[in-house]
């Protein structure tokens, strides 16, 4: 983000107490707040979201983390849209951190995504809740089809009418007269003619009106086109700041080194053997960490691996992958928590004429963001100021200001492009952060913390390891008849464990098993885990049956129209199973997550040493529409290759407590040349948006994994797949 | 004193000669467009250009590139005298960035390759294109890698 002046000052002028978009449900209105407290030259919010200064530029404010999804370009194109403004005169903020700028729409849009139904006249108490719980996060692919689509369309066309509503006044005519277009409103029958710039001061006069008329598809002029990203310019030549890009007078770096086995406390350092170094300036004990702090990252790192460091010994010493896996056996056979109940599955399981059984795991992950993590912290005059990027600005202020005693006013957040987010840089997932700002308590100048990239590996909040076990039954017709789950850990999302298939009897259960392991949010969260499970096991259910995978899916999915379509476009698009190369097979999986539905097609086949070849991935999506398609298909290209990274690589192991991994020569990464051709084609359903950042890594595992059984007849139920050497011995291909 | 030309500027640092390359840009030249990945040389995203030659500065000390004429991102449209080099350029033809950390050391190392063969195989471009990129926008850059080199291997 560049940062510039103004918005260093926006940071720091806000009075709190407004609500979001300033509607009629509150007093003042959000947007007359941001009017009296923000506006400077002549400009005017039209809504907190939208300013517009009288050279008739429009600045769209993104309450949104820019992390490669696009989305200060996504947003800004609904905006504008609705707005009918000249794209070329759109320009782009990130809304600052400030109560003012916290997102209820979002916290609506994911109610209601859970079920919960929300009046419009609880808007301002939604928005008040969001304010209170800092709402202004980026996950759970939740911008375009919330924040976008409840919360920007409705912006723009509300700023719209409010300019419409300006001009018919001055000239008095009637509104049903003027036209708005390009930036402009025009009185066709008198020629009159005026810029939005123009009309906005007397326009944020009026109250936006919360439910505006908004565009019908037809009648997009931004929506639906592939506009070029707004940041990849600067992303380009070098001048795009990450957090780890702050530069500030008189700055000190710190090295930091904590406890290998999570939680363990630190007894001692041998400290001075670090300040007798060129730069160090500090050693900084924390509870279970140490740091150094120098003039120079690299000297600070130095000093630190000169040092001698002893955390205590606990009994998560003994911790390790095994005895974890063992540890979720033993829950399994133990007490377990309801998830779905339909039917009545153990009499089914009793009467079937075939019953399956298996039992899938995958291992813990790091997110590996290639920005390792960081936070710049700088406390002077009794307040704080903070640099980094995160997924949650408010958030952080709050955490910040929790930890220093600070009140959340006085923390201001300094905003950046994310190098990598992937749920790493979310609220509740601050251990930087928290680290940041103890040791830069110390100081009276700012301090930035940079984890090495091995501590960024070992100090992760990972996505967690998990059991499932199946068992499934067939009546005598070889219909699945039932199907029974057992699994690790509670899901979220909810529902991330329930196949879309229409089977009678169903019987899925959880055990908590909690280990000394801190879980995070990984990208798609337990979709990553299950979409795996359940459709390589349906894939082995098939193959049972004697059906072909493909068909097996779609006889199940007859109530399922927008899934059948899906799943069949993928396999079109791919040529399901025809003119495949010697020694090539295909693998298909389906997943429905963050309300988009996502059909994969690996093509794939065996290298000489046994390792897996993924040549091709095809993608079939249904998002609803597509609002900015060349990032709907980036988006699906980057979810994909997400996925099979660990599909094929990934894997985090625990010994003594402690992660075994260090940086990416023992944690691997795919590259250039084992990246696949990826082909993605987009259905436009027309249905509700879904996400997009999310929803196209869940399926790969299992596609890549069902061409794999067809090349190998060998059945993976563990990953990742370079743990394999496979032989090649192909099974007998129903057509 | 370490002595080199940065983006063609002499610059001379009073550094320890072992100070890798990446930290004397970053923390003493405040040139923060090369990025911090790994430290080890594993996933490229301090690619700079030493004499025209991809290197990895987060483990090339300074020692080592004493005299050398050094290029970082913030230098490559310079040395093109123009807006952007043909390889920005197609980055940006292309969409090639997502989260953008690790696009400085692949435009990097993209660029000396073209440099040095303007016509590369698959093969070679996956030689010697190794950077790590998480996003996976490994479609992209290959297709915007072809892009320049389609007029003598489409």
């Amino acid at each position: 983000m560049k940062i510039n002046r103004r918005r260093f000052l926006l940071g720091t002028t806000v009075v709190g107490g407004g609500l979001l978009i300033g509607y009629a449900t509150t007093r003042p209105s959000k947007h007359s707040v941001a009017n009296d407290t923000l506006a400077e030259n002549g400009q005017s919010f039209l809504t907190t979201w939208l300013r517009i200064d009288p050279d008739n530029t429009v600045t769209v404010l993104v309450p949104h983390s820019e992390m490669g999804q696009g989305v200060l370009t996504s947003l800004p194109m609904m905006a504008a849209d609705e707005l009918d403004a000249d794209w070329d005169l759109v320009r782009v903020e990130q809304a600052p951190a400030t109560d003012l700028f916290a997102n209820g729409v979002l916290v609506k849009g994911f109610a209601q995504s859970m079920g919960v139904s929300v009046p419009g006249f609880l808007d301002g108490a939604i928005n008040k809740v969001s304010e209170i719980m800092n709402i202004q996060i980026t996950g759970g692919s939740s911008s375009v089809r919330f924040t976008g689509e409840n919360g920007m369309r409705v912006a723009g066309a509300a700023a719209r009418e409010m300019l419409i509503k300006t001009a018919a006044a001055r000239w008095e005519v009637p509104e049903s007269e003027l036209t708005a277009r390009l930036s402009h409103v025009h009185h066709e029958a008198s020629g009159r003619t005026a810029t939005y710039g123009e009309l906005a001061s007397d326009a944020a006069r009026f109250e936006p009106s919360p439910n505006p008329r908004l565009k019908e598809p037809h009648e997009f002029t931004l929506m639906g086109k592939p506009i070029p990203r707004i940041d990849i310019p600067a992303k380009v030549d070098g001048t795009a700041a990450f957090g780890m890009d702050a530069r500030l007078p008189g700055m000190l770096y710190a090295a930091v080194k904590t406890s290998p086995v999570f939680g363990n406390k630190l007894v001692s350092v041998n400290s001075d053997v670090a300040l007798q170094r060129r730069g160090v300036v500090r050693v900084v004990e924390l509870d279970d960490a140490v740091a150094v702090v120098a003039d120079n990252y690299w000297r600070a790192k130095q000093a630190l691996a000169a040092l001698d460091i002893q955390f205590e010994a606990t009994a998560n010493d003994q911790v390790s992958t095994q005895s974890i896996y063992a540890q979720f056996d033993t829950a399994l056979q133990g007490e377990l928590n309801e998830d779905v109940e339909e039917g009545d599955t153990p009499t089914a399981l009793a009467g079937a004429a075939t019953t399956i059984d298996a039992t899938y795991r995958v291992p813990y992950l790091a997110h590996a963001a290639m920005e390792p993590m960081n936070c710049t912290v700088h406390f002077h005059d009794g307040k704080a100021d903070v640099w980094t990027g995160t997924q949650d600005n408010l958030g952080i202020r709050g955490r910040v200001a929790s930890i220093s005693g600070l009140d959340e006013n006085d923390v201001t957040m300094h905003m950046f492009y994310l190098g990598g987010g992937f749920g790493r840089r979310l609220p509740n997932t601050t251990n930087t952060i928290d680290q940041a700002t103890r040791i830069a308590q110390q100081f009276d100048v700012p301090v930035q913390t940079i984890w090495s990239r091995e501590e960024d590996m070992q100090q992760d909040y990972y996505r967690t390891a998990v059991t499932s076990a199946f068992r499934a039954g067939f009546d005598a017709s070889n219909n699945l008849i039932a199907w029974e789950n057992h699994y690790i850990g509670k899901n979220e999302p909810a529902e991330a464990a329930h196949p879309p298939y229409s089977i009678p009897n169903k019987s899925i259960a959880y055990a908590d098993s909690p280990t000394h392991v801190p879980l995070g949010a990984w990208r798609s969260v337990a979709h990553s885990q299950h979409t795996f499970f359940l459709e390589s096991f349906v894939d082995e259910l098939a193959h049972k049956a004697g059906k072909n995978p493909y068909q097996f899916r779609l006889d199940m999915l007859r109530d399922k129209p927008r899934h059948t379509a899906v799943l069949k476009a993928a396999a079109e698009r791919a040529g399901w199973e025809r003119n495949l190369p010697e020694g090539h097979a295909m693998g298909i999986a389906l997943q429905e997550s963050f309300g988009s539905i996502v059909a994969q097609v690996a093509e794939v086949s065996i290298n000489s040493d046994g390792s897996v070849r993924v040549h091709r991935v095809t993608c079939a999506l249904d998002c609803g529409r597509s609002v900015n398609p060349d990032t709907v298909a980036s988006q699906a290209e980057s979810g994909i290759i997400y996925g099979l990274t660990a599909a094929l690589y990934g894997e985090i192991t625990i010994a003594n407590g402690r992660v075994e991994q260090t940086n990416f020569n023992d944690y691997e990464m795919l590259r250039l040349s084992d990246s696949p051709e990826i082909d993605v084609v987009t259905i436009e359903s027309g249905a509700a948006l879904g996400g997009l950042g999310e929803p196209a890594t869940p399926p790969v595992a299992a596609a890549v994994a069902n061409a794999v059984y067809i090349l190998t007849g060998q059945r993976v139920r563990e990953l990742p797949l370079k743990n394999y050497r496979f032989t090649a011995a192909p099974v007998e291909r129903v057509a | 004193m370490a002595r080199f030309r940065v983006n063609g500027v002499a610059q001379e640092l009073d550094i320890e000669p072992e100070m890798p390359l990446l930290w004397a840009l970053r923390d003493e030249l405040g040139l923060t467009g090369t990025k911090f990945g790994c430290g080890v040389a594993a996933c490229g995203a301090c690619t700079v250009q030493v004499n025209g030659n991809p290197v990895r500065s987060c483990v090339t000390p300074v020692s080592a590139v004493e005299g050398t004429d050094i290029t970082t991102i913030e230098g490559l449209a310079v040395n093109a005298a123009a807006a952007l080099s043909p390889v920005q350029q197609a980055w940006i033809d292309h969409q090639v960035p997502q989260c953008g950390y690790c696009q400085s050391g692949m435009i990097m190392a993209v660029s000396a390759l073209l440099t040095a063969n303007p016509n590369p195989s698959d093969d070679e471009i996956d030689g010697a294109i190794t950077n790590i990129c998480r996003c996976g926008t490994y479609p992209r850059v290959r297709k915007a890698i072809r892009s320049l080199t389609a007029a003598t291997t489409a």
